[in-house]
């Protein structure tokens, strides 16, 4: 089974959101970028299955800042092939042309099955998954927590709110938006990632854009908080009093 | 028609969401603004219809494909429904089947797309839309300015005003060609295990998120929840990483909870995760970082680390 898992930088959301000048975009100059933990999730699920099945797992990247760290890593978790899509711009990304562009390039790869983060903390103009599908005219499935593939159809659960889920059975061709891997994703050692670096073997193609969001940003802005909590602050023992108060005033400690 | 809002009727079970109810109530709204109605179409479940009637038109669509959903045969048939009476604006929730259709719908129906939208209003002959970003760490004013356009919606942001006494025309609808040909089929419901405890029946949870670091240090929040009498829950990264079964799980894809204390250590407050607790009587939340979104819901917050905080309150009470 081929399964090609797209792999997307992501601003990490511990640091301080700065906006741009015209307040339409965060500012990207300092921002550290990281895998969407969507794509992780993904990435491992995808793994899982060649692991069950065989094949080959290729990951695709499309030149945000810092992904070559992230298909290296990939290559070093058990990938076995690392595509760069570049000329897609130093900005905010929107998802249709992730979608459009990915659908292009793998329209001539042979692919069976892509498995993609289902959501990103930056796709607002939609999900990834859910876009490239019907641009590909593949089925697909979404909030997935687990794949499991037998010749020419997968099995998949879909997650609803409360722990329900539904199995479906996909014929494939297919795309499938990972919500959680069946197992927690797996570590690559430093030592495997440098030897991936050293061995390169990041294939660069470069794509022009298609699609487009068509949608108009105004602006970004801090959402106005009708409430903030009452910071407790002084020492580890003062908050645990006032902490322990608080309980205690809802009749729920002795 | 072209100036009618449309709601995706959000069902599973037979249960019509609440954010269903909520959406037919912004869709009314919008309607009076833009000159239309409030439809609402209703995929597999005709007998739903009496559900939603704050709505103007309920549009009813049955086949055995669409009983059962499968974001397939869904697919096509809203489509159709979108093609066929060319709405100005539809409206999805975004719950797992919003996360489905909703993009999948702008690929197909070459409609924009906000997704997470918290807020909508009429400006002009624009619809302007509010949407989260960024783990809701930012709100996105969006402008849907062509003729159509698709909001997946988060759960919670408008009144649940759609239920109404009103007694909207029903219309049944001929499925579209196609639903017998799927390539996506459902084979079967799995309910949540039982057998852990309870989450959603205690009065007090000590709730724990990615920021506890590791698995190992989940028996340091377990004295303290012992100490207190409160079971442990999480939040999803925890789950995910099977540092707590699946059954502890709060938030969108897991349980509501709605205790009178909930207590919050490493947890930042991501949407998803906000959606599951926010109507606690009293939050209480542990974070380092200051700027973290649980603060705005928390009614008390602080940057103590937990690792201090949390052997000093489990000692107090030993």
């Amino acid at each position: 089974m081929r399964i090609v898992v797209p792999l997307k930088q992501v601003p990490d959301l511990v640091e301080e959101l700065e906006l741009n000048d015209d307040g339409t975009d965060v500012d990207r100059e300092f921002l550290k970028f990281v895998l969407s933990e969507w794509d992780d999730q993904a990435l491992e699920e995808a793994l899982l299955v060649k692991e069950a099945v065989g094949g080959e797992v290729i990951v695709v990247g499309f030149g945000d800042p810092d992904i070559e760290l992230s298909l290296y890593t990939a290559l070093a978790k058990g990938a076995d092939r690392a595509v760069n899509l570049t000329g897609l711009g130093d900005g905010w990304i929107d998802s249709h042309t992730r979608a459009a562009t990915l659908a292009g390039w793998i329209s001539g790869q042979e692919v069976d099955l892509v498995l993609a983060g289902v959501q990103a903390v930056d796709d607002l103009d939609g999900q990834l998954p859910a876009l490239l599908g019907p641009t590909l005219g593949w089925p697909h499935v979404g909030v997935v927590i687990s794949v499991e593939g037998k010749d020419n159809t997968i099995q998949v659960s879909q997650e609803f709110g409360g722990g329900k889920s539904a199995r479906l059975e996909v014929k494939l061709p297919a795309v499938i938006g990972v919500q959680a891997a069946r197992a927690p994703a797996r570590y690559a050692s430093i030592t495997r990632i440098r030897q991936a670096q050293q061995a390169g073997g990041i294939e660069e193609v470069a794509v022009s854009p298609e699609g487009a969001a068509g949608i108009e940003v105004r602006r970004l802005f801090a959402p106005e908080t009708t409430g903030h909590a009452e910071m407790l602050t002084g020492s580890p023992e003062d908050v645990a009093d006032r902490i322990l108060d608080l309980i205690r005033s809802k009749g729920l400690l002795k | 028609m072209p100036n009618d809002i449309l709601v995706l009727a959000d069902h599973l079970g037979g249960q019509l969401s609440d954010a269903t109810l909520e959406l037919v109530g912004k869709a009314k709204e919008l309607a009076g603004s833009t000159g239309g109605q409030a439809v609402v179409a209703l995929l597999g479940a005709p007998t739903l219809a009496d559900s939603v009637g704050g709505a103007d038109t309920v549009l009813t669509v049955d086949h055995p494909a669409l009983a059962n959903y499968t974001p397939e045969a869904w697919e096509k048939t809203l489509l159709a429904i979108c093609t066929e009476r060319q709405p100005r604006l539809v409206l999805i929730a975004n719950s797992t089947i919003g996360m489905d259709l909703g993009a999948a719908l702008s690929a197909g129906w070459k409609a924009p797309l906000v997704a997470y939208t918290v807020g909508l209003e009429a400006d002009g002959g624009d619809l302007v839309a509010t949407a989260q970003v960024y783990g809701g760490k930012l709100l996105a004013e969006v402008a849907l300015t062509g003729d159509h356009g698709v909001c997946t919606v988060v759960a919670g942001s408008f009144p649940a005003a759609g239920a109404g006494a009103g007694s909207p025309a029903v219309e049944a609808l001929a499925p579209p060609a196609g639903l017998d040909d799927l390539k996506t089929s459902f084979l079967t419901m799995v309910e949540p295990e039982g057998g852990d405890v309870d989450i959603t029946a205690s009065d007090v949870l000590v709730s724990v998120g990615r920021g506890i670091g590791s698995q190992d240090n989940v028996e340091l929040l377990q004295e303290l929840a012992d100490a207190i009498g409160a079971p442990l829950s999480a939040s999803r990264p925890v789950t995910d990483s099977g540092w707590l079964p699946k059954t502890r799980q709060v938030g969108k894809s897991g349980l509501k909870v709605k205790p009178k204390v909930y207590l919050t250590f490493g947890i930042s407050g991501a949407p998803e995760h906000l959606e599951g607790m926010r109507d606690a009587e009293l939050i209480i939340a542990c974070n380092t970082d200051e700027a973290a979104p649980i603060f705005d819901v928390a009614h008390y917050g602080t940057t103590v680390d937990l690792f201090d905080l949390v052997p000093a309150m489990t000692d107090k009470l030993g």
